[in-house]
């Protein structure tokens, strides 16, 4: 038994403080220092932001071009899955188009109006916009984030909304001096005030993990509203961090009220960084 | 002479191909997102690192193991130096593994890998869930570590070949 527990000693020993003759450094100490690094990069003390801030540049930069011949490959299984259902596609976007016509018709006076209302409460949203292009979009099975060629000299701060065409994707939670990383819709961690329209519902959207959406914080009757039509999502602007009326996603019937979101996190290319103020009218 | 030379390069590159694969799949982090299949995903460093630490730990440096975690934190991030200390992990099992092993047997290892993903991916859950708060899919973990076991004799297949090479070339 003794005999047993001191070979047991032995091997945890060797294993953890004998070096090999080409390994420089012994595990315990690699252990040790990414405890220590654990810490360190936690601490909010500005040499070692400085320090992270620059081990981010570098890395995300050398990511960004090893990446280039799997991004080619990816393109290519995008395009080629795309030319096979080319008709398809054709077929369905004929009828959209038809329905959409219909609809600008309607949409324009509305518009119209909204203005000449704001107009009349001297109000005026005042947005900003900066163009950036996706370097890395490395969504984890864990974690969905994309990492951006915009950073703090092009005035890039954390919160600020991310845009692809007129559909709202993520939001902005670290900024280096040349790039910046965004946190997906899609991400557990990712939670939106938002507006279910036309039921008039207010409502959390919380990210799943997945390529789909879910309602959290809402009222209890959430389901006799969605049941006899679709609900499309906007930004409700409430907590100040995004422009009210942003599109996020819809939720069809009979889909277990999973937000299915506009834009695909997988093809982000370039993307609309976006910062708001509402004020009197310039 | 050219011929020399250009066998001593081969020689110098194969050895180094572990690293050269383990960076390039760090800086990478290789996700098949593109096949659109859900669910799917399997951890490649853990194969890599676990084979060749366990098998031959001389190809693999730990401090370029740790570096990998470094790259890996940053590329997907997650607070830094939590894959590092992951891998870390693995390369002590794996090494106390090779230290009670007399002759090695690809079942044992096979399920040694199982029972070290479950170690680390605890510990990794802990400190991002518990600690650092940060949100994280149990289940993905879980398909995770399913994925990437049942993956693992593929690439014992492929790594035993390389490694072979490998020796191959040393003793030209």
């Amino acid at each position: 038994m003794a005999s047993g527990r001191d070979d047991f000693v032995i091997a945890f020993r060797s294993a953890f403080l004998k070096k090999k003759d080409k390994q420089k450094f012994s595990l315990l100490s690699l252990i040790l220092l990414s405890i220590v690094v654990i810490i360190l990069s936690n601490i909010n003390f500005k040499p070692i932001q400085f320090v992270k801030i620059g081990i981010n540049e570098i890395i995300y930069r050398s990511s960004y071009f090893i990446s280039k011949p799997e991004n080619y490959l990816k393109n290519l299984t995008l395009r080629f899955n795309e030319h096979m259902n080319l008709f398809e596609k054709y077929e369905n976007t004929k009828s959209e188009l038809e329905n959409l016509k219909e609809e600008k018709v309607t949409n324009n006076f509305l518009k119209l109006e909204n203005e000449k209302l704001r107009n009349l409460i001297n109000e005026n949203i005042n947005s900003e916009e900066v163009f950036a292009k996706v370097l890395i979009d490395r969504e984890s099975p864990f974690l969905k984030s994309i990492i951006l060629n915009k950073g703090t000299k092009d005035n890039v701060k954390i919160g600020m909304g991310i845009i692809d065409r007129v559909y709202l994707v993520g939001q902005i939670i670290e900024v280096n001096y040349t790039n910046s990383r965004a946190l997906l819709l899609s991400d557990l961690n990712s939670k939106i005030p938002s507006l279910l329209a036309p039921q008039n519902i207010q409502a959390v959207i919380s990210g799943t993990g997945k390529n789909y959406g879910i309602i959290e914080h809402t009222k209890d009757d959430i389901e006799e509203d969605l049941k006899d039509e679709d609900a499309i999502i906007y930004t409700s602007g409430l907590g100040g961090l995004f422009k009210p009326g942003i599109p996020i996603g819809k939720i069809s019937k009979g889909t277990n009220y999973k937000v299915e979101f506009f834009s695909d996190f997988t093809q982000l290319d370039y993307v609309k960084i976006i910062s708001f103020s509402i004020g009197d009218k310039k | 002479m050219a011929s020399l030379n250009k066998s001593n390069f081969l020689r110098a590159f194969s050895s180094y191909l572990p690293i050269i694969i383990l960076f390039i799949s760090v800086f990478n982090e290789f996700d098949f997102n593109y096949l659109k299949i859900e669910n799917f995903s399997f951890n490649f460093v853990y194969i890599l690192v676990f084979y060749w630490t366990l098998r031959s730990p001389d190809s693999l440096g730990y401090f370029s193991i740790f570096l990998a975690g470094i790259v890996n934190d940053v590329v997907i991030g997650i607070p830094i130096g939590i894959s590092s200390l992951c891998y870390l992990i693995m390369c002590a099992v794996t090494a106390y593994i090779r230290n009670i092993t007399l002759s090695p047997n690809f079942v044992k290892d096979w399920f040694s890998l199982l029972f070290t993903m479950v170690l680390i991916n605890s510990i990794q859950v802990i400190i991002l869930d518990l600690i650092f708060l940060i949100e994280i899919s149990y289940m993905s973990y879980v398909v995770n570590s399913g994925f990437t076991f049942l993956f693992y004799p593929i690439f014992f297949v492929i790594f035993n070949g390389l490694s072979q090479i490998i020796y191959q070339k040393k003793n030209d």
